[in-house]
């Protein structure tokens, strides 16, 4: 036994000698399942300008590593990529380089001067650079397309005729087939924080417990009753949509992309349904960050310059599903699961009653509390049957103990506030 | 009757095992089409080896492998260096504050470490250990290392200590009794802890995921990268995550069944 | 003095890498922006999923841990028996012992999905028409039993091979005088074998107990959100919410709780030391 360790141990120890390269270590939470990943790697970074690593993790596990390296006083990462609030927490922490020249370089490149403004994070200084850019859709199967609501048009649907249509499904094959992605790794806070409560009451924070939330809460629970109950376990739907357990689907764009690319005469994709305040959505912005005190800044200036120019933008809208943030032209013979998807989120973002709502801002390292809020409140009033005033006035408890501790003020679609935002 | 009902009992636990992990090759196998079949196949019609091959190709799947098998051989080693010695003195002395030990190596269990790992994190970026196989191998060592004391003291509390102060007579010291008697009889079980640390090292997730960023392990490679995977690439990560066990609990049954030999002679 | 040395290394090894990290962490548990208080024992318990993650994962150790050691005990048996072919039993049964969580859940998530192979042999036996829920949160009694198989599984091998390597350590000569005296295989099971396989027994349990109190990987897999667990709890407020505070109450918790279940082992199957002799 003694003889296998040590040779077995032998054996490693040798092939591990080689030093492997010291490349940039590109550390992001965008892109993470593993085709996207090495779509990533194969096609846009390997022709990139500095040879990198591209390190893809979840978000909660960034701010933790850039702390331990801070205190550690050993950087390895030197480029950071995440989504706009991933990335404030950081900027708070004092983990990311003011990056101003970098911007004053780009700034030929058509980036919308908004989106700039937001990757300063509230500072006086460029804190990152928008990368790129996506949003949340819909998509359905054919199939349910005969039992739309008369008179319902799919692509300015209301939330009453999404339970009807839903409803109508149903009667017809005895299944729950809307699905949502409530699973463990699934993005179902952001549904009621961009899209639920902005659409039936204007507000995400403000409006927690409002008379119109809890109508709202009470409507969802009773959709729910026509939704897949396996919904708690997807984390993209475009699994169950192509496995066919699901024939409505609502999930981030990139999340949905691969059941619209594999099977796109199958599926037809759609707006996220309006409610009586208009049609919420929310806009998601990835940026690229250069961690304080990386070992290659000039390297990562360089993958930045490179990953922002027009060619390479719309290369990663061909191979992720996110989309350009600068001036760049889709090519119009674009694969037709691709083109389902943008002219899905065209209509979202053009539509008359569009009522954006942005990631929550300023949270710092309490946004997975902040999520918790919302998913709780799902949890106790549609999975356990509580009845929404009691838990909303609970939970309201938490939501204001977050504002008054981070001293957030309120973002869009809040009124802006003085101060913390208000939870009334 | 007794003899073929008994039989009978062997093969259905061995189908017990066998079953799922087959069912799992299927999955693996079978590919992306296979996932949205209903009902399945129990045969592999058209498999083909693309998935797995597709998985294999993934950026980073062969270092990560190479760093979990230098992970678990570090603290496969560290464990019965640091194991043995301990477990052996719980067996055959008491001493004052045995006691204590043994409630510190069951403390030690009784924890979960990967909460340690990032107190951890800061001291061992200093230490310059942080992203190494050492680095690793050493929380997973501490994970490890109450199984290699307890396991090698009920291991050697159940060497009959007269064998040994028979070597005493004969002249051995207590160390060469020890290597010449104690150990060869304990061997197998030895193998038996030597397998442990090896496993507990390999599948061990979160301390490695925390305490590397470049020279991840395999399973905290996987854990990122198959959570959000499609689920033919998830069965084929899961594959090949049991493959190599396979194979490994393969190449020492010869000391499991030493194992069994011994209280048959 | 020899003892001390034997042990001191291991010592050595666990303070640094084992006792600092853990009174940092109990610290952490009862601290909230560096002032004393047990606010995060207040969170944790006011959690929405404080009482399931308690309950479920006691379910599945007083579910699994007793059924592991009945089965393991049965297979340690068997092995006896066994003639040609006995180390290949022995092999196949030693199979999971490497298997990680990780892999275990994704097993058994192959075979109880709805589209999954649990299914297709209901329908092929006529049982059920179509595909049907079983890891549903409406269906938690089959999750419960569902997990409960992947545990069974997986960790009954460690109970196994740490019986096998007990069984091998029995005497021959208690049972030839059992045989002498006649006395049937199943008083011989219960009078002479159990008793002495007493230590390693104890060993086999708090292993066992200690490590289904840890569970995570295989659960997450199978139940997702659906099945929370005090470990998963942890995990997902030091990284989702990222409150260390919480998330080292919930360590706090499983250590008790893990060191409760083993001073109930160790007093409920001590060996008297005359009796180890």
């Amino acid at each position: 036994m003694i003889r296998i360790v040590t040779s077995v141990l032998a054996a490693t120890m040798a092939m591990s000698l080689p030093a492997r390269a010291e490349d940039l270590v590109f550390l992001s939470t965008q892109l993470r399942p593993v085709e996207e990943a090495q779509k990533m790697r194969e096609i846009i970074l390997k022709a990139g300008p500095v040879l990198t690593t591209y390190v893809a993790d979840f978000p909660q596990v960034v701010p933790t590593r850039l702390a331990a390296e801070r205190e550690g006083g050993k950087h390895t990462v030197s480029l950071v990529g995440g989504l706009h609030g991933e990335l404030q927490p950081l900027v708070t922490a004092g983990d990311l380089m003011p990056m101003d020249v970098l911007a004053a370089k780009l700034a030929g490149r058509g980036i919308p001067p908004a989106l700039m403004e937001l990757g300063k994070l509230g500072t006086a200084h460029q804190m990152y650079i928008p990368w790129m850019q996506a949003t949340y859709i819909m998509v359905a199967n054919k199939q349910a397309l005969p039992f739309l609501p008369k008179g319902a048009d799919i692509n300015a649907l209301t939330f009453d005729q999404l339970a009807e249509w839903s409803a109508a499904v149903q009667a017809s094959t005895g299944k729950r087939m809307l699905g949502f992605p409530a699973g463990p790794q699934g993005l179902m806070h952001r549904f009621f924080e961009g899209f639920l409560y902005p659409s039936y009451t204007g507000g995400v924070v403000s409006t927690f417990k409002s008379a119109e939330a809890e109508a709202m809460w009470t409507q969802f629970a009773a959709l729910w009753k026509t939704v897949n109950p396996n919904s708690t376990s997807y984390n993209f739907m475009q699994e169950p949509l192509l496995a066919g357990d699901v024939w409505i689907g609502f999930d981030h764009v990139a999340r949905m992309l691969d059941a619209l690319r594999q099977k796109p005469d199958q599926f037809v994709a759609f707006p996220a349904p309006a409610g009586p305040k208009g049609r919420g959505y929310m806009p998601v912005i990835a940026g690229l960050a250069i961690a304080q005190g990386a070992p290659d800044a000039k390297g990562a200036e360089a993958l930045i310059d490179y990953l922002s120019t027009p060619a390479t933008q719309i290369k990663m809208a061909q191979t992720s599903g996110f989309f350009p943030v600068v001036t760049a032209t889709l090519p119009d013979d674009l694969e037709p699961g691709l083109k389902l998807a943008v002219a899905a989120i065209a209509r979202t973002q053009s539509a008359p009653d569009a009522k954006p709502s942005l990631l929550p801002i300023g949270l710092g390292t309490q946004g997975g509390a902040f999520d918790k809020i919302y998913l709780d409140t799902f949890q106790r009033v549609v999975l356990r049957g509580e009845k929404p005033r009691a838990v909303l006035d609970r939970q309201a408890e938490g939501l204001k103990k977050i504002m008054a501790e981070t001293g957030a003020p309120c973002w869009l679609p809040d009124k802006p506030s003085q101060g913390p935002c208000p939870v009334e | 009757m007794r003899r073929s009902l008994y039989l009978a009992g062997v093969t259905m636990l061995c189908a017990w095992t066998l079953v799922p992990i087959y069912f799992l090759a299927l999955g693996a196998l079978g590919g992306r089409d296979l996932v949205n079949t209903f009902p399945k196949p129990f045969w592999p019609g058209s498999a083909s080896l693309s998935t797995i091959r597709d998985f294999l190709a993934i950026d980073g799947v062969t270092g990560a492998t190479i760093t979990s098998v230098e992970t678990a051989c570090l603290c496969m080693l560290f464990s019965l260096i640091l194991g043995l010695p301990a477990g052996y003195a719980l067996a055959r002395f008491s001493f004052r504050g045995a006691n204590a030990y043994r409630l510190l190596i069951l403390l030690t269990r009784a924890f979960p470490v990967a909460i340690l790992a990032l107190p951890l994190t800061v001291g061992f970026i200093r230490l310059g250990v942080y992203d190494t196989p050492l680095g690793v191998s050493l929380v997973h060592t501490a994970l490890a290392l109450p199984f290699a004391v307890l396991v090698s003291s009920s291991l050697f509390q159940a060497v009959p200590r007269e064998l040994e102060e028979a070597a005493w007579v004969f002249g051995c010291s207590k160390l060469q009794a020890a290597r010449r008697v104690v150990l060869p009889l304990a061997l197998p079980g030895i193998a038996a802890i030597a397998i442990f640390a090896f496993v507990i090292s390999w599948n061990e997730v979160f301390a490695a995921s925390v305490l590397t960023v470049r020279h991840r392990t395999l399973t905290a490679y996987l854990l990122t990268v198959l959570s959000e995977s499609p689920l033919h690439v998830q069965f084929a990560g899961g594959f090949v995550l049991i493959l190599p066990t396979v194979a490994f609990i393969y190449l020492v049954r010869k000391h499991l069944f030493a194992m069994w030999g011994i209280s048959n002679r | 003095m020899i003892p001390y040395i034997l042990i001191a290394p291991s010592l050595l090894f666990l303070g640094v890498l084992f006792l600092v990290p853990l009174v940092q962490t109990i610290a952490l548990a009862f601290q909230v922006h560096g002032a004393w208080t047990t606010a995060n024992f207040t969170t944790m318990a006011d959690d929405i999923n404080f009482h399931d993650a308690i309950v479920d994962t006691f379910a599945i150790v007083a579910i699994a841990v007793p059924l592991q050691l009945v089965l393991a005990l049965g297979m340690a048996m068997m092995l006896r028996g066994l003639g040609r072919g006995r180390d290949i039993v022995l092999w196949i049964w030693s199979i999971p012992l490497g298997i990680s969580d990780l892999a275990a859940g994704l097993v058994w998530l192959a075979i109880l999905t709805d589209q999954g192979f649990l299914n297709t042999v209901l329908l092929k036996l006529g049982l059920v028409s179509g595909p049907v829920s079983w890891l549903s949160y409406e269906t938690p009694t089959a999750l419960l039993i569902g997990i409960a198989f992947a545990e069974l599984w997986r960790a009954t091998a460690i109970v196994l091979v740490i019986l096998v390597a007990g069984v091998q350590m029995l005497p021959k000569e208690y049972n030839e005088a059992a045989d002498v005296f006649g006395a049937s295989p199943w008083q011989r099971f219960t009078r002479i074998t159990l008793p002495l396989l007493k230590p390693s027994i104890q060993t086999a349990l708090i292993l066992r107990t200690v490590l289904a109190f840890e569970m995570f990987a295989i659960v997450q897999a199978i139940g997702g959100r659906n099945f929370p667990v005090i470990v998963g709890e942890a995990f997902t407020w030091q990284y989702t919410n990222q409150n260390f505070g919480v998330a080292a109450a919930y360590a706090v918790v499983v250590m008790l709780v893990s060191l409760a279940a083993t001073l109930v082992y160790l007093r409920a199957l001590r060996t008297p030391r005359e009796q180890i002799g």
